[in-house]
Order: structure tokens, then C-alpha cells, then sequence
């Protein structure tokens, strides 16, 4: 039997480690423009888009990522769509995140105060005018904080994806241990690359938020 | 040829009907204050005519105009009348100049050098020439409303409504926005106002309109309701019964 030293274990995760990070950039940025579209709608003028992006809110909200997973895994290609791990963890966490990020962005939007939407009603601009130069200005500085804070969750998201086959770090994690039984070691190492991915990200948005406040304006 | 034709308008909030049936023609260049209690409906009316509030029944056009609920119709409607309101609502993120820029280059694509030039003009009628960079916190409430104001006028609105314009200003910050207020009156402009301040009603309006209980209770030019009050409501709300 082949000695593993603790460098090849660390080497190996970290080489994984590379696909956590691409997945959650790639879910995240999918996530942020799906987001978009489901937030316009969910604050749209048309009731009836407004309850559809709630509904699509509340199933991806209301039902486990690991759920979402498997159904896309799994029923996709009961429709003759033949998905790979990766295309599958790459769409179920994007529509994940692009629920979440609606719903974030939603309350931002909703705690400009009324007046603004008034007063730019009143100079004879548009639902879409209206939100594109005077109100997603204001919030997207709101909205700042959440948004990265949520991003911890996506990269914490991409372990689930271990179990449709995609070899990211968790895979990784469990494929090593197979070969080293040195569980408590591996995955040690591997919550450590977890926390060493997410724990800036939750500080830069404690920073970001406390930042922002003081600030609160431009200059 | 009125300018606002309001007719037989109604409006309801749930059960409590807040308009019942309100008729008021407003000719071009007249100035027009609203008074009454709170709750006497005069903000509403206000509020209605460039369709912030949709109305139940009766119709307001505004130089040809129709309020209807629709996004063509407003624009049609609110590219005739501008607002400005008791809270100044200027845009925080935007410079004074900006905020004055904005509807012009947004609604009417003007370029952005003959938004900036008209901004420019427009400051300086409300004596605000020098503040073109400033934010809206770095300005006094009474330089906020009249950047509102600046901003209002640089999409050339026939009429103008104002919503108790002066009423969240310190009392020695009112004079500076009645100031503008009463210069364009003077040039003519269309002005449909809600207020409290009697004097400047008195001094500055072709009409007075006395609003109770959702009804035009009393009408007439100033000298008549302020002097004049033929019903006990009016005398009772100017405290002279």
C-alpha cells in the first residue's frame, strides 16, 4: 500500500478546491442575472408576473437544494436531455441562487421610500426608466452587503454536488479518504479550504455593510 | 379654453369615498390654491391629475390629455403637468444638476450638453446656479425644493401642482421657495397648489378653492373667500366664525 503524505492529500484538495471556486463564480454570476429577470418580474406591474416569480421564489426557497439537484439530474434526461454533473450542478444551483437573490434584491428595491417612485412618476418616466436611473441605483448600494454575504451560501451550496458525481472538493474529499482511511484528516483539510474560501467573503461583507453606513452617500 | 378640465371626479379608499364628485376648470396661466382640512381630500384631487391616483369616476384632461391608467396615457398626462412634492423627493444619488438633467435625457432623449445647458438655466431661476454639483444632503430643505422645483420646470410643464410644497420647511427657509413660487406665477406659468400659507394664497392667487368633506365647498377669487366666507365650514376653518 501506497503512503500518502499530508502534502499530497492538501495538493489533491486544493487542486479540486479549483472547481468549488469556478462553480459558485459560474452559479453566482448565472444566479445574479436569472436573479434579475425573477426580481422584475416579482416587482412588475402585471399581478399575474408578480405571483409567477413568487411561486418560483417560494419552490426554490421552499424545497432542498439536494432536491433541486436530483430532479435536474435525474428527470432531465427522463426528457431525452442527456446532462452531464457539471451542466447539472451548474443549473440547479443557478436557479437556487437566482431565487434567493430576487427575494435579497426585492426587499432593497422595496425599502426606497415611496416618494422616489413618485417624484420619477411625475416627470414622465417609465416602470423600467424609473427603475434602471433612480431606483436600482439606490438599492444595488443596499443590496451590496446581502448579496456577498450570500455568496458564502452558494460556495457552501457546491458541496451537494459532490453527490450526482461532480469532483469538486467535497468529492475529492471523500474519493482520498477512500484510499488514505484518514477521514478526520481529510476532511479537516477540506472544511479548512471551505472556510479559507468563505470567511472573506463574510468578512468583506461585515465590512462592505458597516462601510456603507457610515458613508451612507457618495462623496 | 381651460387648460385642466377636471369633471365629476370620484375617488374611494375601500369604503371611504375621499372625492365626490369634484368639477374645476382651470384656465391657462391661473394660480390656484386649494385649502382645507386634512382629510378634506385636497392632496388626492392633486395627486389625481397627474395620475399618481387612479379616480374612480368623472374624467381630468389636461391640454387635451386624458387621465387613463395606462403607461402611454400618463406619459401623455405628466409630460403637461409636474409635481413637486412636500418632501422634495430630489434623486440622493445624483448631483442637483443631475436631477435636473435626468427626465429630460431619459423621457425626451435630449442630449446630454442641452440637458446640462437647460439644468444650468433652470438652477439659476431658482437661484441655485451655483450649487450644480452638490448632492441633495449637502443642501437645505428649502435649496432641496427649489432644486425640485428647477427640476420640474426643465421638462416645461404647462401646469405645475404643488403638494403643501412648504410644509416640512423650517419657518425661515418658506420665503425663499414662495419667492420662485410667486416668480412663476408672475411669468405665467399654470400653478394648481395645496397649502397652508394663507397669506400667500391671498396675495398670490387668482382663486381659492375650499375643499370639505371630498366637495368643492367654497370657490372663488381670494378677496371674496378670505373676506367673504358665506358658509359656517370656511368661517370655522379661517377661524373667523
Amino acid at each position: 500500500m501506497t503512503a500518502f503524505s499530508t502534502w499530497d492529500i492538501v495538493s489533491n484538495l486544493l487542486l479540486a478546491a479549483r472547481w468549488t471556486v469556478l462553480l459558485s463564480l459560474l452559479a453566482f454570476v448565472g444566479g445574479g442575472v436569472v436573479g434579475l429577470v425573477v426580481l422584475y418580474a416579482r416587482i412588475a406591474r402585471r399581478a399575474w408576473l408578480r405571483r409567477a416569480a413568487g411561486l418560483y421564489i417560494e419552490l426554490f426557497q421552499g424545497t432542498p437544494l439536494l432536491m433541486q439537484l436530483f430532479l435536474i439530474f435525474f428527470g432531465l434526461p427522463l426528457l431525452g436531455l442527456d446532462v452531464s454533473p457539471w451542466a447539472a450542478a451548474f443549473v440547479s444551483l443557478t436557479l437556487w441562487s437566482s431565487a434567493f437573490l430576487a427575494e435579497i434584491w426585492r426587499g432593497c428595491v422595496e425599502s426606497i421610500p415611496k416618494g422616489q417612485w413618485e417624484a420619477s412618476s411625475s416627470l414622465a418616466m417609465s416602470f423600467v426608466e424609473q427603475l434602471r436611473y433612480v431606483i436600482l441605483p439606490q438599492s444595488m448600494r443596499i443590496a451590496v452587503p446581502p448579496t456577498v454575504g450570500f455568496s458564502v451560501q452558494v460556495v457552501k451550496g457546491t458541496a451537494l454536488t459532490s453527490i450526482i458525481g461532480f469532483v469538486e472538493l467535497s468529492k475529492a474529499a471523500t474519493i482520498i479518504t477512500n484510499a488514505t482511511f484518514e477521514p478526520f484528516t481529510v476532511y479537516g483539510f477540506a472544511a479548512l479550504i471551505y472556510f479559507a474560501l468563505c470567511w472573506p467573503l463574510s468578512k468583506s461583507s461585515q465590512i462592505l455593510e458597516r462601510k456603507l453606513n457610515v458613508a451612507h452617500h457618495h462623496h | 379654453m381651460s387648460l385642466i378640465t377636471i369633471t365629476e371626479v370620484r375617488k374611494s379608499f375601500g369604503q371611504n369615498e375621499v372625492l365626490k364628485g369634484i368639477n374645476l376648470d382651470i384656465e391657462p396661466g391661473e394660480v390656484i390654491a386649494i385649502i382645507g382640512k386634512s382629510g378634506s381630500g385636497k392632496s388626492t384631487l392633486l395627486r389625481c391629475v397627474n395620475g399618481l391616483e387612479t379616480i374612480d369616476q368623472g374624467s381630468i384632461v389636461v391640454a387635451g390629455a386624458q387621465l387613463a391608467p395606462d403607461e402611454l396615457h400618463l406619459r401623455a398626462l405628466r409630460l403637461k403637468v409636474g409635481m413637486i412634492f412636500q418632501g422634495f423627493n430630489l434623486f440622493p444619488h445624483l448631483t442637483a444638476g443631475r436631477n435636473v438633467m435626468l427626465s429630460p435625457m431619459v423621457v425626451k432623449k435630449v442630449s446630454a450638453k442641452e440637458a446640462e445647458a437647460e439644468a444650468r438655466v433652470r438652477l439659476e431661476q431658482v437661484g441655485l446656479g451655483h450649487k450644480f454639483d452638490a448632492y441633495p444632503d449637502q443642501l437645505s430643505g428649502g435649496q432641496q425644493q427649489r432644486v425640485a422645483i428647477a427640476r420640474a420646470l426643465a421638462m416645461k410643464p404647462l401646469a405645475l401642482l404643488c403638494d403643501e410644497i412648504t410644509s416640512a420647511l423650517d419657518p425661515e427657509l418658506v420665503n425663499e421657495v414662495l419667492a420662485v413660487v410667486k416668480a412663476l406665477a408672475e411669468e405665467g406659468m399654470t400653478l394648481l397648489m395645496v397649502t397652508h400659507e394663507m397669506r400667500f394664497a391671498r396675495e398670490v392667487c387668482d382663486r381659492v378653492v375650499f375643499m370639505h368633506q371630498g366637495r368643492v365647498h367654497e370657490i372663488g377669487p381670494p378677496e371674496d373667500v378670505f373676506a367673504h366666507p358665506r358658509t359656517p365650514e370656511l368661517k370655522q376653518f379661517l377661524g373667523v366664525a
